[in-house]
């Protein structure tokens, strides 16, 4: 008879499987972060006068702010005179118009990933627009979108295209001066995704955009910005995974989400980037500023995140409700294994009247995982009948890893409602015994117990990413927990 | 099909069972009965494997095998259920979901092919039929908010979708009413098979009225101290296990032919 707790070690210590490289002749600018740098990005990509401005004053708020210390996680300080701060791949220079022109290389990538890009386009109903380092290099349905007056594109060509869209609502929601990682976003993001949802459009399709991180020392900044006009519906879907590599490569994206009156958007989130190594080295840093605007009445946003990689994980996915009876959410299941740390949540701030907010939170931590859930739940004093329904699960696998919770509530209007759950729960042997005793490997038990837990969270993802979602909870859970 | 000699095991540091002995040929229902704290459970877990229980001495040959050397869902593969005294729950797994996954990870060892979601609708449903259950519990969660009556008959339709050799029902009669203990007990008799072996843990002789044994032994503090036939679990609800304890030598029985 063998002893599970050793058996589960044995699944807990498995290696991430996603970690390979590709070699892709990059463009690429030269260490170091100086107003030069953000001309030459700035150039680069040809930008109007405005989004220099734009960069540059971002960036001039960014010398003096200082990174955040109050989260749960811990680093040692980032030089970020030491990271590269452009790059792309040289095969987009001249553009490719279709999937034909890609550099086979990348979509190679892909393919190792399980992500047959044109098969699922196709098949899926899915436009993808993939990223590869900081780049968009595939763009596709976009005709069809364009029937409906739908704007589906990487964010360089918005500005081209579509300026007078990105100065309207670019920082509008997330302003540079915001956080510290998110006006270093705003003086050199690179590229990200755009969309826009005229009046009364109902997206036919999930947007789906796939991230991957390449080359070396490249930090990524996407910026992505979606805009949800009155009356129109989108799902977007957000899933990513990263190759092996030694050093560790911050990620600081901003994520704008404005949904106008009436308006519904979902943003749908999988995130298997790479988690360092069972000592914890050479993860992805990941610090991500997401936050939605319910700017008018009866709108509705929802944020569904899967988080199971990255070193570190800093992000909270929020809603401003401002417009009056205005809907937010947030699902989340996040993983943290071997030296995996997260501190993520959300914000829900109530500012119109009748508005309503509902936290799922599902955290799973195993080896010396370190997770920490941080959820502000705020009731503007003019927020009649807002109301707030929060339910926080962590479960733990092994008695190394660690679990905390940090609600913030600040009711400001006596006829708010806001309830808060939480539970702290283990993988139970008896659980373990009993499915094993079924027939099952303890592998597949407890990647069905922790499934099983993360239900919730899962029927909220599209239906084609929740079976992605549950293959990467899979991979991660044989990489992270079984 | 099984044979147990002079078992020893303990859990911790206590010695609970201390030699047993006992033979089970196919198709032959033994029933183990004994005051608590007998062994009964130990016993129970000793032969799925539950890995609180170490066997100190002694030898479980099954089907030929060494029982002892093989993983716990290695013995499930071969064919050893058990039906819990206590069914587990599993939040947000659906029950229909299990099911399915057990009998596949079990079809596939024994080199038969997977069941697709329809074909296995097909029979789990007809499975049901006989434990008189509704299909709705097909979609809840594993036992999660099921009765004691509901999770007893859910064990046993997991039995029954299982088809397992060796069955051993682990007091399965225990919190159960009369017309639940009926229900169960139609769904075990139906499932009584001459290739199919069921050892029968059990504290009270009621159970037996509905589901007949072909041996039955007594259990007192980690030996088997009486085995006989039907008939021995009718001494024993008259005079009680107080007169066992009066026998102190403990003859030791292997039954079966």
């Amino acid at each position: 008879m063998s002893d599970s707790a050793s058996t589960l070690e044995a699944i807990i210590s498995q290696e991430y499987q996603h970690g390979f490289e590709t070699s892709v002749e990059a463009d690429t600018l030269p260490r170091g972060l100086s107003e030069e740098t953000v001309r030459m990005i700035s150039a680069k990509k040809n930008e109007p006068e405005f989004l220099l401005e734009w960069r540059l004053a971002a960036f001039r708020r960014w010398l003096d702010m200082k990174p955040p210390e109050w989260a749960s996680v811990h680093h040692p300080p980032i030089d970020y005179q030491d990271i590269i701060y452009y790059s792309a791949p040289k095969s987009q220079k001249d553009g490719p118009k279709s999937l034909e022109e890609v550099d086979p290389e990348l979509l190679k990538t892909y393919e190792k990933l399980g992500i047959p890009l044109h098969e699922r386009a196709i098949l899926a109903g899915v436009a993808v627009d993939a990223v590869f380092d900081s780049v968009s290099v595939a763009t596709t349905f976009k005709d069809k979108l364009a029937e409906k007056g739908i704007i589906f594109c990487s964010f360089s060509e918005a500005v081209q295209e579509h300026p007078e869209l990105v100065r309207q609502y670019l920082g509008s929601v997330v302003p540079v001066q915001d956080n510290f990682y998110a006006a270093l976003n705003s003086a050199v993001f690179s590229d990200g995704s755009f969309v826009y949802i005229p009046p009364g459009v109902r997206c036919p399709m999930e947007l789906s955009t796939y991230f991957r991180i390449n080359a070396k020392n490249t930090g990524q900044f996407e910026r992505t910005l979606i805009i949800a006009d009155r009356d129109s519906y989108v799902s977007y879907l957000e899933g990513c995974t990263a190759p092996m590599r030694d050093e560790n490569q911050l990620h600081a994206a901003v994520v704008e989400l404005v949904a106008l009156e009436n308006a519904q958007i979902k943003y749908s989130t999988v995130q298997n980037w790479y988690p360092g190594d069972k000592e914890g080295r050479g993860g992805i840093y990941n610090f991500v500023t997401k936050r939605g605007d319910c700017r008018g009445a009866h709108s509705k946003i929802s944020w569904t995140q899967v988080e199971t990689g990255s070193a570190i994980t800093w992000k909270y996915p929020s809603v401003i409700l401002r417009g009056d009876h205005s809907v937010g959410e947030f699902y989340s299941v996040a993983l943290t294994n071997h030296r995996q740390q997260a501190d993520t949540g959300t914000k829900m701030i109530h500012m119109g009247k009748n508005t309503r907010s509902t936290i799922i939170s599902k955290g799973i931590s195993a080896g010396y995982g370190h997770q920490a859930y941080r959820g502000l739940v705020r009731i503007a004093r003019a927020a009649q009948n807002a109301r707030n329904y929060t339910q926080c699960d962590s479960l733990l696998l092994g008695d190394r890893c660690a679990a905390h919770t940090f609600p913030y509530i600040e009711v400001k209007n006596a006829s708010a409602k806001v309830e808060h759950e939480a539970s702290t729960s283990r993988i139970g042997e008896d659980q373990l015994f009993f499915c094993r005793q079924r027939g099952l490997t303890m592998e597949d038990a407890v990647s069905m117990i922790v499934n099983g837990f993360c239900k919730e969270v899962f029927k909220e993802l599209p239906m084609e990413f929740a079976v992605e979602a549950q293959k990467l909870l899979g991979v991660s859970l044989e990489g992270s927990v079984g | 099909m099984l044979i147990i000699k002079d078992l020893h095991a303990s859990v911790g540091d206590k010695p609970i069972l201390k030699g047993i002995n006992l033979t089970v040929n196919a198709g032959e229902v033994h029933a183990i009965m004994g005051p608590n704290g007998s062994g009964k459970s130990t016993l129970s877990n000793v032969l799925a494997g539950r890995e609180n229980v170490t066997v100190t001495s002694g030898s479980i040959e099954y089907l030929g095998q060494d029982l002892l050397a093989l993983e716990v869902e290695e013995r499930a593969r071969a064919g050893v259920f058990l039906a819990f005294q206590y069914p587990v729950e599993i939040p947000g797994v659906g029950n229909v979901y299990l099911l399915k996954a057990a009998l596949n990870a079990q079809r596939k060892h024994r080199g038969l092919p997977e069941l697709d979601a329809m074909e296995f609708l097909a029979l789990v449903k007809d499975k049901m039929k006989l434990m008189e259950m509704n299909e709705s519990m097909l979609y809840r969660a594993v036992n999660e908010g099921f009765s004691g009556g509901e999770k007893k008959r859910n064990e046993i339709l997991q039995m029954a979708v299982l088809e397992p050799r060796l069955a051993i029902l682990d007091e399965t009669d225990s919190g159960l009413d009369i017309d639940a203990l009926k229900i169960v007990a139609n769904g075990v008799n139906s499932l009584r098979h001459p290739e199919r072996s069921m050892i029968l843990v059990t504290h009270y002789q009621r159970l037996l009225d509905y589901i007949k044994p072909d041996y039955v032994h007594v259990l007192a503090a980690g030996r088997i101290v009486r085995s006989g036939g039907p008939e021995l679990a009718h001494e024993l609800e008259k005079q009680g296990y107080a007169w066992i304890g009066n026998e102190t030598s403990g003859q030791e029985v292997s039954s079966g032919s």
